[in-house]
């Protein structure tokens, strides 16, 4: 089985963030890690892997920074990795995102293309499904399972409020990743000295340029939210903030 | 002719999806503010039975798209059959409930047609002729004004509870109804969906509790569970918990509060080293009281938060549940 792993690089869950002279984006001095949905589609890979025998390869697209998501995947197991390599990969769109790794694996025949859900900067749960449509594969999103099965594979897709569906599709096939799905392994030492030997090939903007278009949307700014909610805020040591908590509890939401 | 916008209500099991309500209340907020007039669509294997209940709310006009290959859902088929609409229809805006079936289809759907999805918005703005979409980006951290620099139709989904659905307005007779066939080729559709099910027992109803007390990450071990258990425990109140910890096999799925698993309402939400991310707050945003216990001052729960508390939870918990027990006992 060969499989694929989209990943990407975003800022860390507790990173302060600072918006940056045009208003439009992030200042980019922060700590970085791997989105987190995307860790659960690389552990999946390779159990699948494990059990089916095949290769994983992974990708992604970004500044030189984002290298280090790519040896974190090669470490815990990845055989290879593609990096599509420049600052300028940060700014595209979800379409131009997938438009990027298609031209980047076209030489290649994946039996399984994963991505996580969504990204945790974007949140837009879009580049996979567009990724499906532009390479013409079947997909499935949100996915909690996979079995190989005779005609393909047999997923388990989640739904809201606690429901789930199996289906059956053929592959190649395209699946977004639930968090959840798995447990997520460590990289050994071994691994990560193995990480140093394993090929990773590096793809330029230019290599892809022609792949790609306009981005169709725009960030025109971004900004701290507005509060609409009155907050209140509970000072003091704690066993004051417990009193007052109590005194709110009993006498302003009548909970007690 | 003026612009249109078109909004595709969801079906399940031959129900309309509820939050197809806040859709149309967000349509017709931005037909308000554009001038332009709005339309609906239902699209299934029986679309047409449900129209009538979509036609009396205030729009120009509900399609009903209609093909027996449409049910069960499956996103080749409801990419194939919109494409189609839209290409004869050209709507200007498209909208949709951010639903998991429309994450599912609307990105495929969208790039088929050389398009694009400005999706989980939470509001719109409508300045100097022009409209942008509001939405959240790094977990809640920041929020985005995005605007569409491409071609018609422009594709945009919203956030549940972005919209109040009780507050779309009635149409003053019910809207005409037409029913549009769609053709979908043999081998276009690729997977084979089974019945959908829920899992395993659902062992508690936290829709029904009217207080809960939530641990998110913050919570840091499986074993510091027990001091939130107590707390809800002293409240009269149910445990309940953010993905992550589910997912850490620390509390059992049916705990999960949030868009994959239950959205509460209930008196009082007691978020306990939650940090707010969209996924959670989406299922527990509707409640009468939020109190937020977080060590991170910038953590996006505190945006929604009644009552805040910057604070380690283990300091302030114990004597939380002392005090408690204390005013519960009369004193």
């Amino acid at each position: 089985m060969k499989i694929l792993v989209c990943m990407k690089q975003v800022p860390q869950k507790d990173a302060p963030l600072k918006l940056n002279e045009s208003g439009a984006w992030i200042r980019e001095d922060v700590s970085y890690e791997v989105n987190e949905p995307d860790a659960y589609a690389l552990e999946e890979a390779l159990r699948q892997r494990e059990k089916h025998k095949g290769e994983v390869v992974v990708i992604t697209s970004g500044p030189p920074r984002a290298q280090q998501v790519l040896r974190e995947a090669l470490a815990k197991g990845a055989d290879r990795a593609i990096h599509l390599e420049d600052d300028k990969f940060v700014g595209l769109d979800a379409f131009n995102t997938a438009k990027a790794f298609a031209a980047a694996i076209k030489d290649e025949q994946f039996d399984l293309i994963f991505t996580g859900l969504q990204s945790d900067d974007y949140g837009y749960a879009q580049t996979g499904v567009i990724l499906a449509e532009l390479l013409g594969l079947p997909h499935a999103t949100i996915i909690m399972q996979i079995e190989k099965s005779d005609g393909g594979i047999r997923v388990k897709r989640e739904l809201e409020a606690g429901y789930f569906q199996f289906v059956d599709m053929p592959t190649p096939a395209v699946l977004t990743i639930q968090s959840g799905i798995n447990k997520l392994r460590y990289a050994t030492l071994i691994g990560i000295k193995q990480a140093k030997n394993k090929p990773l090939r590096k793809v330029a903007l230019a290599d892809v340029q022609s792949a790609l278009g306009e981005n169709l949307q725009k960030i025109e700014r971004l900004y701290v939210p507005q509060k609409t909610k009155k907050t209140e805020h509970i000072e003091g040591p704690p066993g004051e903030i417990a009193k007052k908590l109590v005194d709110k509890l009993r006498n302003e939401l009548r909970v007690l | 002719m003026p612009d249109t916008i078109l909004v595709v209500v969801e079906q399940r099991e031959g129900k309309l999806n509820r939050v197809s309500w806040e859709t149309i209340t967000a349509g017709q907020a931005i037909a308000a503010a554009t001038g332009w007039s709005l339309e609906a669509a239902i699209v299934g294997g029986n679309a047409a039975s449900l129209a009538a209940e979509v036609a009396a709310k205030k729009v120009a006009k509900v399609y009903a798209v209609e093909s027996p290959k449409l049910e069960p859902y499956t996103p080749d088929a409801f990419a194939a059959a919109l494409k189609q609409f839209l290409a004869a229809k050209q709507p200007k805006l498209v909208l949709m409930p951010h639903t998991y079936q429309v994450r599912d289809f609307v990105p495929k759907l969208a790039t088929a047609m050389g398009r694009t999805v400005i999706s989980d918005c939470i509001g719109f703005k409508h300045e100097g002729g022009k409209l942008v979409f509001t939405r959240q980006m790094f977990q809640g951290k920041l929020a985005a004004d995005v605007s569409f620099t491409s071609d018609a139709p422009w594709f945009a989904t919203f956030q549940n509870g972005a919209f109040r659905g009780d507050k779309a307005e009635a149409g003053a007779s019910a809207a005409p109804v037409e029913t549009v066939a769609v053709e979908i080729a043999d081998g276009v559709i690729r997977n084979k969906p089974q019945e959908v099910f829920k899992e395993a027992k659902q062992a508690v109803d936290l829709t029904q509790a009217e207080i809960i007390v939530a641990v998110g990450r913050g919570i840091k071990e499986q074993k510091n569970i027990e001091i939130a258990k107590q707390l809800a425990d002293a409240l009269g109140g149910d445990l309940a918990a953010s993905r992550p910890i589910c997912d850490s096999g620390w509390l059992p799925m049916d705990r999960q509060i949030g868009s994959s698993g239950q959205t509460v309402a209930p008196k009082l939400y007691l978020a306990l080293g939650i940090s707010g991310a969209i996924q959670h707050i989406v299922g527990m945003k509707g409640s009468r009281a939020i109190i937020a216990v977080n060590k991170d001052s910038e953590a996006p729960i505190f945006e929604i938060a009644d009552y805040a508390i910057i604070g380690n939870l283990f300091d302030i918990v114990p004597p939380l549940i002392e005090e408690v027990k204390k005013a519960k006992a009369g004193g």
